[in-house]
Parts: C-alpha cells; structure tokens; sequence
C-alpha cells in the first residue's frame, strides 16, 4: 500500500501493531467517511426495511405494528388455497423456465454462430429484452385473446380449420320450436312425413345482416302428390312472432342444404332452398320420412382457445416469460461460446468426432459455468416473477396464475391491507432466494 | 492478504446482492414511504392549507374538481387547497400513510369498506361541524351512508346510480322489445333478442365487480334495502336462502350462454369497456349492458352510437313486487378528513353545498344526492334520466362489495370479486359458490387485528 494513498479496504490481516504512527487512524478515518453515505443509504433503504418486515410478519393486519399474532401468518401462508396455488405455481415458474430458458439460449447461441444473418438474428431475439415486461403483457394479451378477430395466435387457428372445414351459411341459427331437434350437427323434425307431407324447417338467431343475400318473403309451400315438400325460413318478425308460422315480415332462407331421410335414418335425398326458402322432394316413393337441415349448414366457425382461461393461464404466461428472457440467456451464452478455446473443438473434430458429439461432449461441458449463470440468475428471477402475471393475466384468472409476489402485493397493498400476511410472504421469498444467492456468492469467489 | 481481503469484498458483495433482493421484494414499502414523508411535507400544520388525495386523475376528472377547488379559493383566498391526483391506488396510498402517520389532510375514498375500518382506527375526524349544511342539502338516507359507528364521518360529494341497464335501441327495436318493467319481461325480451340474432346480455366479467353488481341489483331488487344493508353487513349469511334465491335469478341470465355475447369464456374475458363495446360498437356483439350510469361516458368516447338513437337506458327492473323498486344502488367517493382546522372546516362545508355540486354536475360525470341541486344542471337529457332518480331517492344503498372488507369485496380475483367469476363460469353450482362465499367473508370480519 502506498502511503498517504486512500483505501477503502476494510481493516483485516495484520493487527495495527501496538503503538502505531497516527497516520494510520486517519487513514480509517478517511474510509469511514468515504464509507458513511453508501453505508446510510443501505441501512435506511435496504437494512431497516428489511429488519421491519422481518418483525412485521409477526404482527397483525394493520398498523405501523399491529398486533402480535406468532406466527398465525405463516400458517395462513401454509393453508389458504389461495397461497397453497401461488406455491404450487412459483415451484412450476422454477422447474419450468431456467430450464428452457437456458436450453433454448443454447441452441440460439449455438445456431447464431452458424448463420449468415447472425447479427440481425441476434437483434431480434434480444429485443424483447428491451421491452418492458408490462408491454409484454400487454402485447402478449392481444395475441392470445379468444375471439379469433382479434388474437393472432387464434387467428391462424382459424385459418387453418376454415381451411379444412368451410363454415356454414348460418352458423349460429337455432330452431324456433322444439318440432326441430339437433341431429349430428343438424337439425331435425321430429314428425314423420309422408309424400304429399310438408315440412316447415323455421330457424331464429339469425342476425338481420347475417342473413343470406337474395332472400324473399318466405313461402308455405302447398303439399303436392308424391312430393314432400316445405320451407326453411328465418321464423322471427320484430316481437318474436308465431315460432312455427310463415308469417308476413318473415324471410326464406336461400341455399341451404336440405336432407330427406328414410326410416332407417339414411339420407335418400337433398335439396337446396331457393330464394323464398321453399325446397321439394320429387317422386318420393310411399313410406315414412323425415327431413332437416344438413350439419354443413351450421359448421361454426373456429372459435379460438382460451389461452388466458383458467386452464391454459399459466402455460401461456411461461411462454411469454421464456420469450423474453431467451434473448438474455443466448446473448450471455454466446459471449461464453466466443471465449471458448477453438482448438479443443478442433481436436474433437479430428479425433473423429461428429457435430452432435461435438457439441454434447466438449461445447456444454465447456459451457458450463456460463450455463449456470444463466440458471441461477433465472431461479432468482422467477421466484420474484411478477410483473408478467400482473399485466397479462385477466383479473377473472389471476387467481389461478397466482405467483408468491403477486399475492405480496395484492395482499399486502392491492385491496387487502393485509400487511401481517404480505410482509411473511416476503420473508418467505427471501428465504427461498437465499440458497440460490449463497451458491452464486460461492462461485464467485471460486472464479476470482 | 489478497485472499482475505476479496473474501472481506465478497461478503460486502453478498450483503449489497442480499439488499438489492429484499429491496426488490420490498419496493412498494419504501414507495409508500416516499408518498407519506412528501404528504407530510406539504401539512405540515399550517393554517389556510388543505392537502387532498383524491382518486381523480386528468382523465377521470381532476379538471372538474380543480374547478370545484378553484371557485372554493375564490371564497375563501386565504385558503389553499392541494389536489393529488393519486389514481385508483389510493385506498393502498392511504393505507400505507395511515400506517407510516402521515395522512394527508384530505381524502376522497369510494369503499365504505376502507372508511370503516380507518374509523374503528380513529384516524378519522368526525364532521359534525357541518351537520347543519348537510342535513339542508342531503336526505337522512343519503347522510347514513357517511355515518360510521353513530358519527358522521363523510359524506357522499360524487354518485354514481348503479341501478340502470343500458341497451342498444337498433338492436332492441330489430327484435320488436321495449324496455322491459319487471325482471320476467327482462328474461322474456332477451329470448326475443336472441331469436333476433344478437346475443341479449354483454358481461364484463374478467372485472368481478361487474358481476357483484349484478348481484346486488338482482338481490336489492328481489329483497328491498332493509334485508340488502343486512348482508351487506353480513348480518345475514351467504348461506342465507334468500342469497340463493338471488343468485337463481341471476343463473337465469349468466346459465343462458349463447345469449351471452361471447359465451360463458368469452365474458370471463372480456373487461368491462369491452363489454360496453360489444353492445354499442359496430356491428353489435350484444343488446344489453347491466352497469352504473358511467356507460353512457364509454359509450359516448369509444363507439359511434349517439343517445336515444343508439343507446338508452332504463331503471333496473322489479323483481319482486313487495320491494321497494324505487331504491337506488349508488356507488360513489365519500368526503373524509383526517385532520381538523378552520381551513379543512370550511373546505367540507363547502363542498357539502349545492354550489359546488352544481360545478361539476355541470359538466357532465357527476350525480349527486344534494337536493338543493336543480337536475337541469345536469348537461344532458341522458344524465338527467341517469342521475335524477338520485336527487329524490327515498332509500339509497351504497354498493355492497364496497362496504365490505376490502379484501372480501374489492380485491381483484379474491373474495366476492373472484367468486363471482367462478359463479359465472358454472353458474349451475349455487350452494356451492354460497359455501365459499360465507367462508371467505367469514374470514374477511374475522381479521379485525
């Protein structure tokens, strides 16, 4: 150490020997003035904070303290469905994403290093790092929405089924009476038919602008010999009308498929509607019949997943999450990669060995502390997962997306002035992190 | 000695790591700090100033207000008042300063909830300095809701009449429906509707509030106040059989899926300007929306459909004959103090009055129960029809999930709120849902620690 120089290290090694020149107290001195402001900034910002919350779990809901109540909120954490889910939820964030994170950096790294375009590659992978995790949510929430218009994830899923099954001309027509019963997909009359029988086939539910252009006043037709005719028509008028009557007001339906069934349920023979919805049968011969409405006619559209439903919620929010991060884990990898001694891989290659070889012998081995870096740094990051959840998912599943950090804050401050529960559950959190922290202090100083 | 020293640097490195985590895990509190120390700094007990924490931003009506505060300086030059725009956070705001000691002098709270349990703290200054100016202006319905353990602790400056149905008049008319008089037409007209080919009922119920207002509407309807103020003080169970009898009604509407714009999944996800949009954008995904009067101001800044044309409204209708169809479901913000000097004395009084109620009325997104407050104040004939009924209301019931424990009645996907959705999601599971609403208010009046 130079004299008169400033340090800041701290007073270890050799005892100050008995009797030393003054110099020396100035010296400490010094660094504990240097020292005091970061050191006051600590203790008021981070240090009393976190001794308070400490303390603060053991007391009741409210109040600068509350009430002393044990370790009563512990136990809350430990038997309310609502915490046991958030728990259940934060082991699944650890198990799932370090894991894929890690993996799916791994195979960017790896892969940007062999394409032309690397750089732009890279630019796009990390970009979401950029992003802040509430635009995520926010951005993320569209894609999954449900309504197909609207969610592109949906969107494609309905391109794909329209592909290849067409819907229907009126996908969400009823039946006005109860005479007509679902069938397969169709609809079907309940009464049989004869020839010279007519069949009134009337439907509701179908918007004004829903229906199918060209339509005219729909018509009764009247029964004709060894015929069985009828009508499919739009069976509403302004109030509901008479379900089951051709009434004035009331359209046919054009171009709807129209099947005639035999006793034995076999279809013998089809129809299309004409414009006043009116269809016929010709030369039926006698026997006993029924006809309805072909299920091609209601195939409904694709109608989207509900990505953000209470079932998918969490599936959904770790996509996004790995998404984000992916970016982070193959930037981090990538600098491992360039740092690798080439010549071992070289080595390997000559010694025969072939790419997958190449990569799962001497590339991951190599990669390791870099990879666990990557992991570690994700365990800590997931267990305080909380923005994601807060942004994307809906208040009607947030319950079942529940994180340890989510029920903090909505305890503790969103509605629940529970602060007795809130400030156990971030102990409980720093006590998970702890282990993880003390394996990375570790190997810090093991590479130093 | 190098060692030493970087094993020394690695603990520091540890403590600063360690620090940053709990500071991570803890920021709300140090941020909730900051907010109470700057409240403090602005009251610091000097006389002419009032600190006021509302929960009006710029877009939800800070102008108004400042309007309100404007014309009160006008009156009173001496006296400054300090609007915060805090937002929806605020009961979390004030939490977190009643906690830390520094209130701010003033405050606007929309959850009877909150103001109870800051009352039964004795953070609150009773206003009975102002009885005289209250009692001239407000009915005694309307200053009960105020009154907290027998002391008038607020008053309701702002209202909001939950009471109403909103409807799409092209829609209503395709399908040949008036609006319906009784809950039975209503039941009828939306199998009308959905013969039409629109979905009758657009819910937004990925917002649970939503659906408790529903609830409440059905069961307000159905019972009368009296027996409503009882569960609502949980006087009554949720066990109760008139808690299922309400909630059967309301399966009537949630169990009829395909009349429920979206279906059952699609309502769970919708929120609530959603579902505002649904019934009034084009083309129309519903008919009718069951919510408070600020629709009409959704309405009007997020679809083209223009008043008595495109959308309209009618009163909630009657359920049961014997209750009293005539009262009205507010919600609103309640006035309260946490202080008390000249300066916040006369603030309250004026607010009291029909003076300033005519400031904001006047431009629009305000009802009030101040009497003394001509309706034709109000800007437009969709407004006077929304708010009027409050200015002559006999009986007014404050929304129940806000006069229950913030964390049984409005905290997001907990409690009533988050119960509500899973009703909704199986509306069939009556007893089962009333279980675990009893369980969870239960626990909520339980935790008075």
């Amino acid at each position: 150490m130079s004299a008169g120089g400033i340090s800041a290290e701290p007073p270890v090694g050799a005892a100050p020997p008995p009797g030393a020149p003054p110099g020396r107290l100035g010296r400490y001195l010094t660094a504990g003035v240097f020292l005091t402001p970061a050191l006051v900034m600590l203790g008021v910002w981070m240090v009393y904070p976190a001794v308070y919350t400490i303390v603060r779990s053991f007391f009741g809901q409210t109040g600068f303290l509350g009430t002393w109540v044990g370790i009563d909120n512990y136990k809350t954490l430990f038997t309310s469905s609502y915490f046991v889910t958030a728990i259940k939820n934060n082991a699944i964030w650890v198990a799932v994403v370090p894991a894929f994170v890690a993996a799916l950096g791994l195979v960017f790294a790896v892969l940007t290093e062999r394409v032309r375009w690397s750089v732009a590659f890279k630019t796009a992978v990390f970009l979401p790092m950029a992003i802040s995790a509430f635009a995520t949510g926010v951005t993320w929430r569209i894609l999954y929405d449900q309504d197909p218009n609207l969610g592109a994830i949906n969107a494609l899923g309905r391109v794909v089924s329209d592909a290849v099954t067409p819907p229907g001309v009126l996908p969400n027509a009823l039946p006005s009476t109860p005479a007509l019963q679902p069938h397969g997909g169709g609809l079907l009359l309940k009464t049989p038919l004869h020839p010279g029988g007519v069949a009134l086939l009337g439907l509701t539910g179908i918007a004004p602008q829903d229906m199918p252009k060209g339509s005219t006043q729909a018509v009764r037709p009247a029964p004709k010999a060894g015929q069985i005719n009828g009508v499919v028509w739009r069976d509403f008028k302004p109030g509901g009308g008479k379900p089951g009557v051709v009434e004035k007001g009331e359209l046919g339906v054009p171009g709807v498929t129209v099947e005639l069934r035999s006793s034995s349920g076999k279809v013998v023979q089809s129809a299309k509607t004409d414009a006043n919805g009116t269809f016929d049968f010709t030369n039926v011969s006698a026997g006993t019949y029924r006809a309805g409405v072909g299920a091609s006619t209601f195939a409904k559209s694709f109608g989207g997943y509900s990505w953000l439903g209470t079932r998918l919620i969490t599936p959904s929010l770790l996509i996004a999450y790995i998404w984000i991060w992916a970016g982070f884990a193959m930037v981090v990898i990538a600098a491992g990669l360039s740092a690798m001694p080439r010549d071992v891989l070289e080595a390997a290659r000559t010694d025969g060995a072939n790419e997958w070889q190449v990569f799962r012998r001497v590339t991951v081995p190599l990669l390791a502390p870099v990879l666990s870096v990557v992991f570690i740094t994700m365990v800590i990051n997931v267990l305080k997962v909380f923005d994601i959840v807060f942004a994307l998912a809906p208040e009607s599943t947030q319950q079942n997306a529940n994180v340890l950090a989510f029920a903090m804050w909505q305890t503790a401050f969103a509605g629940g002035g529970n602060f007795g529960v809130g400030s156990a559950i971030a102990v409980f959190i720093f006590l998970l992190v702890i282990p993880v922290l003390a394996l990375n202090v570790r190997r810090f100083k093991r590479e130093i | 000695m190098r060692r030493r020293n970087l094993r020394a640097a690695g603990a520091v490195v540890a403590v600063v790591a360690l620090a940053i985590i709990v500071a991570a895990a803890f920021g709300g509190t140090s941020k909730g700090a900051v907010k109470s120390t700057k409240a403090q700094a602005v009251n610091t007990g000097v006389k002419g100033k009032v600190s006021f924490d509302g929960i009006w931003t710029s877009s939800t009506g800070q102008k108004p207000f400042q309007a309100v505060i404007d014309a009160f300086h006008k009156k009173y030059p001496n006296v400054t008042v300090n609007y915060k725009p805090v937002g929806n956070n605020l009961p979390t705001v004030l939490a977190t300063a009643v906690a830390g000691g520094h209130p701010p002098d003033m405050a606007d709270i929309a959850q009877p909830g909150t103001i109870k349990q800051f009352a039964n703290q004795h953070k609150l200054k009773p206003i009975t300095y102002a009885a005289g100016v209250l009692k001239q202006n407000f009915s005694p319905a309307w200053l009960s809701l105020g009154k907290f353990g027998g002391k008038q602790y607020a008053f309701v400056f702002k209202a909001a009449n939950k009471s109403l149905v909103w409807y799409n008049v092209p829609a209503f008319k395709t399908a040949g429906v008036k609006s319906p008089k009784t809950f039975s037409q209503l039941l009828n007209d939306a199998k009308t509707i959905k013969a039409s080919g629109t979905p009758a009922y657009s819910i937004g119920g990925a917002e649970g509030w939503t659906l408790t207002d529903l609830f409440e509407n059905i069961y307000l309807r159905t019972f009368g106040p009296a027996k409503y103020n009882a569960l609502s003080a949980h006087k009554i169970k949720w066990t109760d059989p008139s808690v299922t009898t309400a909630l059967k009604s309301m399966a009537k509407i949630l169990g009829d899926t395909s009349n429920i714009a979206g279906g059952t999944a699609g309502a769970l996800q919708d929120s609530f300007n959603q579902s505002v949009t649904n019934a009034f954008g084009s083309p129309a995904k519903a008919a009718m929306v069951f919510e408070a009067d600020f629709v009409g101001g959704v309405i009007l800044s997020q679809t083209k459909a223009k008043p008595k044309t495109g959308f309209n409204t009618f009163v909630w209708p009657q359920i049961t004959a014997g209750a009293n169809a005539k009262a009205v479901e507010i919600a609103g913000d309640l006035m309260v103090t946490f202080r008390d000097t000249p300066a916040i004395r006369a603030f309250v009084k004026y607010l009291a009055s029909a003076q300033a109620a005519a400031i904001w009325a006047k431009q629009g997104g305000f009802g009030t129960g101040n009497h003394n407050m001509s309706a034709s104040v109000y800007p437009d004939a969709i407004t006077r029809a929304t708010e009027a009924p409050l200015l002559t209301a006999k009986s007014v019931v404050f929304d129940m999930s806000d006069n229950q424990p913030p964390a049984f009645g409005s905290t997001a996907g907990q409690g009533e709120w988050g119960l509500f959705q899973k009703f909704l999601e199986k509306p069939k599971n009556i007893s089962g849902i009333q279980k675990q609403l009893e369980t969870a208010a239960a626990a909520a009046y339980k935790k008075k620690k």
